[in-house]
């Protein structure tokens, strides 16, 4: 009888807990307190949820008992379960960074936005419904909204009105491609639409490929494909740093809506669909890998080397989801916690910097006296540079190994390009921080404001050293994710 | 007829919407914002079929109906609409008395 509900308990907690957090008031300590075990719980929560949905069957919430098609559906597959686990993880550390580094009391309402966020990104990851995929994504959106501008200053306000002017942008796109859609096929449940979609007409490919490609636009501006993704860098720079943190994983959520909607909806099975992105996405990403590692090359703070990587990380996740070959998305889907993880502990790590030097995180400005720094630059460098033992290492082999035969050479010379300009931007970072007379002054760190980025460290090579289990889960993923018919066979 | 006139009004708000929100103040972005958005949720209605007189329920008489669901996601549409429009008015606010005007076409170098 529970554990039926248990599939809208990510939508719920988060929303319960917020609503909790705000009660409490001005007692902050409460509200740390109550952030770390809701965190606790959601990840437990996200785990039970993993080895459900890892059965097989895909699960199904009925929101007000509807019969599919009508009403809105919330489905629990792998990947959602992939999403919400991640989710977990890295909120859980981004909180309790937040918590040791005073980000919290900076500013009203903290933690009440990042539980909303956190409902968002749960939301977006479990619904079914493409109408509902909008609702989360501006939940989520409005939350970061408010989590970006935290704590003030002009910076944050200027960076703050044109990422809400851009999504806003975003937002009335998406609403005229799923209305589009829903004038087309008559459905919003995308398994419903999935079908239909299959079933069209020939006359209607042209309007079906145009809200298609319509959609495509709205998702690679919130995943930051090249041309895209002008906005990243700036944004999460100007954001405090626990929230940049937090931010790795929005890009991801473009990843995953594109992964969702073109393998379900627009998906092999669909003619109106197929061959839709394969012409042209793998070229574009590329070009969005290579703008990455240049932008990482080209950074002077560590925030900007961060929001270079971010946008190679997206490059290479979807290169990986464009070959599309079963083995190039499996290994994309491992890859996708890694980058996210790996991001995250830069962001962390920049953060730190700017609190406690007087350059701030700057990178040509004198050496750094910190070993414990060091060293997790150095292991979150060779995370992001895909450096063996790294998962970043086996998943871009095990995506190179995926290719398919006719694959042109030029695209793994661009990978392998993109990499090898990656490791040199983070070898001259580090090279610039650590390996340097200190100067400056340096201010001693709070208790405990390490152990976050650490334990995400320690998460990222996790993947790595349990890449056996995780990377047979991720084929299943695959796997799953190709075989439209068993979404459909839900509805019935 | 009442399709061509529709769809030429929801294409001149958007037409004004898209000019407005291109200008360099930020008062103009806001007002484009709102304009897009009608343009948006007229598009929306639309969607569903353009009916006159048609009760909006599948009723024994006749397939002559009109579909409730678009009016429906007008409405959360509108209200989302509604709260993105006073958090961006907050935040252009803000930025007005941190800059003294509200111009939104100043590069700051976000040393990156």
């Amino acid at each position: 009888m529970l554990s039926q509900h248990l599939l809208i308990l990510p939508v719920l907690l988060p929303a319960l807990l917020a609503a909790l957090s705000l009660l409490l008031g001005q007692r902050l300590a409460l509200k740390r307190g109550l952030a770390l075990l809701g965190g606790g719980a959601m990840l437990l929560l996200s785990l039970t949820l993993l080895t459900w949905a890892d059965q097989g069957a895909i699960q199904v919430y009925r929101l007000g008992g509807w019969q599919p098609p009508f009403g809105i559906l919330l489905q629990l597959d792998r990947l959602s379960a992939w999403m919400l686990v991640l989710t977990a993880l890295l909120a859980l550390e981004v909180q309790a960074y937040a918590a040791v580094s005073d980000w919290d009391k900076r500013g009203a309402f903290f933690h009440e936005l990042f539980w909303l966020q956190w409902m968002g990104l749960n939301g977006a990851f479990l619904t079914g419904d493409l109408f509902n995929l909008f609702v989360f994504f501006e939940l989520l959106l409005i939350a970061s909204y408010g989590l970006l501008v935290h704590g003030d200053g002009r910076a944050r306000i200027d960076a703050g009105l044109r990422y809400v002017t851009l999504n806003l942008a975003g937002s009335a796109l998406f609403l005229i491609a799923v209305s589009l859609l829903y004038g087309l096929t008559g459905t919003l449940n995308m398994a419903d639409m999935a079908r239909r979609v299959a079933q069209a007409a020939p006359g209607q490919w042209p309007w079906l490929r145009s809200a298609a490609l319509l959609l495509f636009i709205v998702f690679a501006l919130k995943a930051a494909l090249w041309p895209l993704n002008a906005w990243v860098r700036g944004t999460y720079a100007a954001a405090p740093g626990p929230v940049a943190a937090l931010f790795a994983i929005m890009t991801k959520v473009g990843v995953y809506a594109i992964i969702r909607v073109y393998t379900l909806v627009f998906g092999s099975a669909s003619d109106a669909g197929s061959g839709l992105l394969t012409p042209w996405l793998p070229w574009l990403a590329l070009g969005t890998l290579l703008l990455g590692s240049l932008l990482a090359l080209a950074a002077r703070s560590v925030r900007g080397l961060a929001g270079g990587l971010v946008v190679g990380s997206v490059g290479m996740l979807l290169f990986g989801f464009a070959v599309a070959t079963p083995a190039a998305l499996a290994a994309t889907l491992y890859y996708l916690p890694h980058s996210t993880l790996a991001v995250a502990v830069l962001y962390l790590l920049a953060d730190q910097l700017q609190l406690r030097r007087d350059a701030g995180d700057v990178l040509h400005a004198g050496g750094v006296a910190d070993k414990h720094l060091a060293l997790l630059f150095l292991l979150a460098a060779v995370l992001l540079a895909g450096l063996p033992p790294s998962a970043g290492f086996l998943a871009k082999l095990w995506l190179l190994q995926g290719l398919p035969l006719q694959a042109p050479g030029l695209w793994l010379a661009l990978v392998l390009l993109a990499a090898l300009l990656s490791m040199i931007a983070l070898a001259r970072a580090g090279s610039a921080l650590f390996w340097q007379e200190p100067s400056g002054n340096w201010h001693a760190a709070r208790p405990g404001t390490l152990l976050p980025a650490s334990a995400l460290v320690l998460m990222a090579l996790a993947l790595s050293v349990f890449a056996e289990p995780i990377s047979s889960y991720c084929q299943r993923m695959a796997e799953q994710l190709l075989l439209t018919d068993a979404y459909v066979e839900v509805l019935r | 007829m009442s399709a061509l006139l529709f769809s030429l009004i929801v294409g001149l708000l958007a037409a004004c919407g898209l000019y407005l929100v291109l200008r360099r103040h930020s008062f103009d972005l806001v007002l484009g914002m709102t304009l897009l958005s009608y343009a948006v949720n007229l598009f929306i209605f639309a969607m569903g079929g353009l009916k006159i007189g048609a009760t909006p329920i599948i009723h024994a008489a006749g397939s002559d109906y009109a579909d409730p669901l678009p009016p429906a996601l007008v409405l959360t549409a509108i209200v989302i609409g509604l709260a993105m429009t006073a958090l961006l008015l907050a935040l252009a606010i803000r930025q007005r008395q941190q800059q003294g005007d509200d111009r939104i076409d100043r590069d700051e170098d976000a040393s990156c």
